[in-house]
């Protein structure tokens, strides 16, 4: 899928240069200026990160990625880029976040429904300014034509890949902050390069964008991969979805409870920890993860529900990840009844 | 030609702190609307609420430094969140120097308002209620100060919290006063948080009123420096609606003031009536934990002189009917477990209070090897400095 992903996306940009080319209009750039300037863009149109007003087809330096472990927002499929202005580039730093340049822009438009029937619902991007990095959502309009500025976030109604009708929830501009921050700053979460492919690394380095591939890079499984082994699976699924707040720094740091693929401390990821601030999120459940019974883990319970109040995370899922379920079920049911 | 000049001058050095006011009303597309105006908010700026009922579906947040979000009265402005679709709280505070004041807000499916990492904030009557009384179902907390330096609570109205009504964490420079806690699980929680005071509070009708606690695994620890004073803690009799689970959960029906490890603990001037478990209770972390940072005993815990009436008459304790005989009928209204640091005593009572002990033989494992025995405390305590307690005055001059 993902190799079918990329042909789709690269044939589509050479088939726009051709076209660009053969006509003689010259190709929409990034407008830089929007990217780095003041205040917030009343339309996405206006970064320029597209070269057609329905956002299909990417921009020069407006680069493709994916994630190996993404996470979660009821079953949207993501679309992803990077920019990066001409004449700078991205610094590897080991297996963590790639370093952006000031003037980098990273972009994901949420999307629901198959083929021609596939919609775009929001654009969330992150702008990397001088006084630092700026999240703001944009909302889609019916006739797919234009996405507008939601500072104050909304609801869509749809229906998921697995057949729920929900309320979906644009996150608000402060929302965005909630998971994109550590220790009151906002930053971008996915692109580490453990978390990107090596092919892709490798070709961005290629072409200049990156410094470097730095080793760690790749590291973390696909977690639908069977192949994997279901611990790192379940570790790589909670860093991506839990762990933006449930870190030190991070939004949830007073819970104690810290999720990230690093942490090797086990109290710290939650086995026989009890909960702190969790309410009636809780359960009625004594600790995050007790060892080897899943239907006894705060985990399980929260990730498991769609309350709020009680579901995990927060923000960004009106639906259980069924699929994720299952896997955390397993991976606690795995361990060692002895863990301490 | 002066005076205008000088006029010219103090409009110019003043115009950065020309704050502008934003007024919302109730009505269709409130929720963005005051959403909108949270984020667009400039520093020095003032979101004025006028008076109705905004019925809410998602939480609202503000992260944007001094900013106040004022309202027509707990009574006239009530943010309703009973069909509260999305997010942890009603409000999330992540900004300082804010000012919260002047409104309600009713039913919020988890935690009322939190302010994390928020230094230097008011909340200023506020009213925060679960409307049907107490829930398992019920939020969490009602008002909520989490990780932050300088934390103002005065003249809030809080009940129905299945957890703390006034929960303060992880924080340090705490006031909280004034305020009434009722029909919550614990009625005020300072939890590892150092220098609070709290004073001139009703707690009433609550399981527990008032509660100093500090726990292991947590980032921030080491709570004290804890005054509690001039509090009205009666009818403490709900029983405890807590989901099991949570430390709040094992807090027994009518306990009083109590506290649960911390050093420096300086309770007096209160008003206990009503609390039939215990008008105080000291105690080590009930719990085991492996956290090595972390100090399980309460130390330098002082009772001093308190107005006390009809405590430990029915104690919500395994075999404490028969122990209340042993007393008479009724049992002094300290309890303490009898652990202590081996370097440092546990409680002092300088106020002629009688207690007992549990003489409980180690922590962590119970009330197994309970020996209960009249309460000999020592009456000297340990000096420490009380001038750096409470909130910043600061915060005062923007009530």
């Amino acid at each position: 899928m993902r190799g079918i992903g990329f042909l789709l996306a690269a044939s589509a940009a050479l088939a726009a240069s051709v076209v660009a080319q053969a006509t003689g209009i010259p190709k929409p750039m990034v407008n830089d200026e929007v990217v780095t300037g003041k205040g917030f863009p009343r339309t996405l149109g206006e970064f320029g990160f597209f070269q057609d007003y329905g956002a299909r087809e990417p921009s020069d330096f407006v680069h493709p990625y994916e994630l190996n472990t993404p996470l979660f927002s009821d079953g949207a499929e993501k679309l992803r880029y990077i920019y990066v202005p001409e004449g700078a580039q991205m610094n590897a730093d080991g297996e963590g976040l790639l370093k952006f340049p000031v003037g980098s822009a990273i972009i994901k438009t949420f999307a629901f429904g198959e083929g021609d029937e596939q919609r775009f619902i929001e654009t969330r991007v992150l702008l990397h300014r001088s006084d630092g990095w700026l999240a703001l959502p944009y909302r889609w309009n019916e006739e797919q034509t234009e996405a507008k500025l939601a500072l104050a976030g909304g609801r869509v109604p749809l229906t998921t890949p697995s057949g729920e009708e929900i309320s979906y929830r644009i996150p608000n501009k402060n929302q965005c902050k909630a998971c994109h921050s550590v220790d009151g700053e906002v930053i971008p979460i996915g692109p580490k390069a453990r978390n990107l492919s090596g092919e892709w690394l490798a070709s961005m380095h290629k072409q200049g964008w990156l410094d470097q591939v730095a080793e760690g890079a790749d590291t973390l499984p696909l977690w639908s991969d069977p192949s994997a082994s279901t611990d790192a699976r379940a570790r790589a699924y909670l860093d991506l979805n839990c762990a933006h707040c449930h870190r030190p720094g991070g939004g949830a740091s007073n819970s104690g409870l810290d999720l990230s693929w690093e942490q090797q401390d086990a109290f710290a990821i939650g086995i026989n920890k009890p909960p702190v601030a969790a309410g009636r999120g809780a359960g009625g459940l004594l600790v995050s993860i007790e060892p080897g019974k899943p239907e006894k883990s705060i985990l399980v319970h929260r990730m498991n529900s769609n309350e709020p109040g009680v579901a995990m995370p927060e923000l960004g899922r009106s639906t259980v990840d069924k699929e994720a379920v299952t896997l955390i079920r397993d991976w606690i049911a795995q361990m060692d009844q002895g863990t301490e | 030609m002066i005076r205008i000049s000088l006029a010219a001058v103090l409009l110019a050095t003043a115009a950065p702190a020309l704050a502008e006011t934003h007024t919302i009303s109730p009505g269709d597309g409130a929720q963005e609307r005051l959403q909108e105006a949270l984020i667009l908010a400039e520093p020095g700026d003032e979101i004025v609420l006028e008076e109705g009922r905004y019925t809410l579906l998602d939480g609202l947040s503000l992260d944007v430094d001094n900013v106040t979000v004022r309202g027509a009265g707990m009574d006239g402005t009530v943010l309703d969140f009973t069909n509260q679709a999305g997010a942890g709280e009603g409000l999330l505070v992540t900004s300082d120097g804010v000012t919260l004041r002047d409104f309600a807000m009713e039913n919020p499916k988890g935690d009322g308002i939190k302010s994390k990492g928020a230094d230097n904030i008011v909340y200023h009557a506020i009213r925060v209620t679960w409307t049907e009384g107490p829930k398992p179902t019920n939020g969490a907390y009602a008002i909520y100060p989490v990780e932050s330096t300088g934390v103002l609570v005065d003249g809030v109205i809080v009940s129905g919290a299945s957890d703390a009504g006034i929960y303060v964490g992880q924080s340090s420079k705490i006031t909280v006063r004034n305020s009434i806690a009722e029909y919550n699980v614990a009625g005020i929680e300072i939890e590892n948080s150092r220098d609070a005071i709290v004073e001139n509070n009703i707690a009433r009708h609550n399981t527990g009123g008032i509660l100093v606690f500090d726990l292991p695994g947590l980032p921030v620890m080491n709570g004290g420096n804890v005054i509690v004073r001039q509090n009205l803690v009666t009818e403490n009799t709900t029983p405890n609606f807590a989901p099991p689970g949570n430390i709040v959960a094992g807090v027994r029906r009518g306990t009083g003031i109590m506290v649960m490890a911390n050093e420096n603990v300086w309770v007096e001037n209160n008003a206990l009536e009503d609390n039939p478990t215990a008008p105080f209770m000291i105690v080590a972390y009930t719990q085991q934990f492996s956290d090595e940072r972390y100090n399980p005993y309460p130390r330098n815990v002082v009772i001093g002189v308190n107005a006390v009436d009809r405590g430990g008459y029915e104690p919500d304790l395994d075999g404490g009917e028969a122990i209340a005989q042993a007393f008479g009928g009724e049992l002094p209204p300290i309890l303490w477990d009898g652990l202590s640091d081996p370097e440092r005593s546990a409680l002092y009572v300088t106020g002629g209070i009688p207690g007992w002990t549990l003489n409980l033989p180690e922590q962590g494992k119970g009330l197994g090897g309970a020996n209960p025995a009249p309460l000999d405390a020592k009456t000297a305590p340990e000096d420490w400095d009380k001038s750096g307690v409470g909130a910043p005055t600061e915060l005062e001059t923007r009530i």
